[in-house]
């Protein structure tokens, strides 16, 4: 990873993110927050801001396929890795059975968790097409629902399995 | 809530990490999965003016078995790295069981073995099933690498015996006669909990009697420890309730928990006794370690 200077002398990173398909290289500072890279540099709005502690998960994406909260990481850390974010879950636009399940068994209230619990399921199916309510249960237990008492959002990710 | 400025390197060697460790002294501080640093940096707990990422030292994420060895985790194992191990769930199940415990799925994504064990948090969920199952760890610095029992590690809350040079690199499980053993956490909740109490044993039964044991506890001293006068009793006695629950009682006496938001000193003494009892019968009804 290359170190340039800014005009002002400030130390800055060269990082390459592949984000939903897509090359970005970035100039960051060290202390540049994954979440914030992808919020305000790339304009990926989609991944909420909540905790900022790693407890609620509204900034969960898909790291190398595995969900971690980007709240939590540098953007140094995802140098050179494969980042999915909730607007790279839709392919040609059109939703992902998750998404379109997600609609169908009103599993969305206000939707700040939704992004982050979407990326939690659908990284649960890939190594798991057909989970068990617990293993849906385990898969979103961080990322925190404030509306819907979950039991709409587990029912979503079943019927997505099971239409698989 | 952004970070302070710090600055960053990523060194490619050992070596150079220990060098510039040593060069940088008390301002810098090692980031591996950093999820317990980010906290800590986002609440101004801490201020390093410099962090040194240890990813690029790609032979500490390996989990390997070697003979005359043990099973050996390099540090910057994940606990889901833990959690997936064929060879981890095969040998010591009850190390699988204490990492998918901590935090959430996410943090266990990114969560490493060595943070969880530098970071000295007496409530830490893999040091007391290590202790218990006799773990060492490896330390390497600018003179040399060296290797300590686990239990002597920790010398009290975020503080240990490891120098400002040295990075822990791996951790090391001996092959052992133990016919069970098991962690079991007391949190508040199913996830996302600290604990409030941890109990791990590891037991060696004949038949019916325990001819050895060792008892490991979390989340109840400044430090992890075993519950050794515990252990004690339970040494080639044959079990019955009476004895789990006297060694119960014996365990929650050793310990020395505070008073927090997770519950009083007194609470959690009671549950060191009703966790010590039921993490032995576990270990001693399910006969797998």
């Amino acid at each position: 990873m290359q170190a340039i200077q800014d005009k002002n002398g400030v130390k800055h990173f060269l990082i390459t993110l592949n984000v939903n398909g897509d090359s970005y290289t970035k100039a960051v500072k060290a202390n540049a927050l994954l979440v914030n890279v992808l919020r305000n540099e790339l304009d990926l709005t989609g991944t909420k801001k909540g905790c900022e502690l790693g407890d609620c998960g509204s900034c969960t994406v898909l790291l190398d396929g595995k969900p971690v909260d980007s709240c939590m990481l540098l953007a140094v850390y995802a140098d050179g890795r494969k980042i999915t974010t909730i607007e790279g879950v839709a392919q040609n636009d059109k939703m992902d059975k998750l998404q379109e399940s997600f609609a169908e068994n009103a599993a969305v209230q206000c939707g700040y968790c939704t992004p982050g619990m979407v990326l939690s399921a659908k990284a649960l199916l890939t190594i798991n097409p057909h989970p068990t309510e617990l293993d849906v249960r385990e898969a979103i237990a961080g990322n925190l629902c404030r509306c819907t008492g979950y039991v709409n959002i587990v029912k979503a990710v079943l019927a997505a399995a099971d239409e698989a | 809530m952004n970070l302070p400025d710090f600055d960053y390197y990523e060194p490619e060697s050992m070596q150079e990490t220990c060098k510039l460790l040593a060069h940088l002294g008390g301002r810098a501080k090692v980031i591996s999965g950093g999820t317990d640093l980010m906290v800590k940096m986002k609440h101004a707990l801490l201020s390093p003016e410099v962090l040194v990422s240890i990813k690029n030292l790609s032979q500490l994420t390996n989990i390997y078995y070697e003979k005359g060895k043990g099973v050996v985790i390099g540090a910057s194992a994940t606990h889901n790295d833990i959690v997936n191990s064929p060879l981890l769930q095969e040998k010591y199940r009850s190390i699988c069981e204490a990492a998918h415990h901590m935090a959430n799925n996410q943090i266990r994504n990114i969560a490493t073995i060595g943070g969880n064990i530098v970071n000295a948090v007496p409530s830490a969920d893999l040091p007391p099933i290590l202790i218990a199952l006799g773990a060492s760890v490896k330390l390497v610095g600018c003179s040399g690498e060296r290797r300590i029992p686990l239990e002597e590690f920790f010398t009290g809350p975020s503080k240990s015996v490891i120098a400002q040079d040295e990075i822990l690199t791996e951790v090391i499980i001996p092959d052992q006669p133990a016919t069970g053993s098991t962690y079991l956490k007391f949190g508040l909740r199913r996830s996302g909990a600290l604990a409030v109490v941890g109990v791990a044993v590891a037991v060696t039964m004949d038949g019916d009697i325990c001819k050895d044991a060792r008892i490991a506890l979390g989340a109840v001293a400044p430090v992890p420890f075993r519950a050794q006068k515990a252990e004690d009793l339970l040494k080639g006695k044959k079990i019955t309730k009476e004895l789990l629950e006297e060694i119960g009682k014996c365990a929650a006496a050793e310990s020395n928990p505070i008073s927090d938001i997770r519950g009083s000193a007194e609470y959690r003494r009671d549950m060191v006794r009703v966790f010590t009892k039921r993490t032995l019968s576990k270990a001693i009804n399910e006969g797998h370690v």
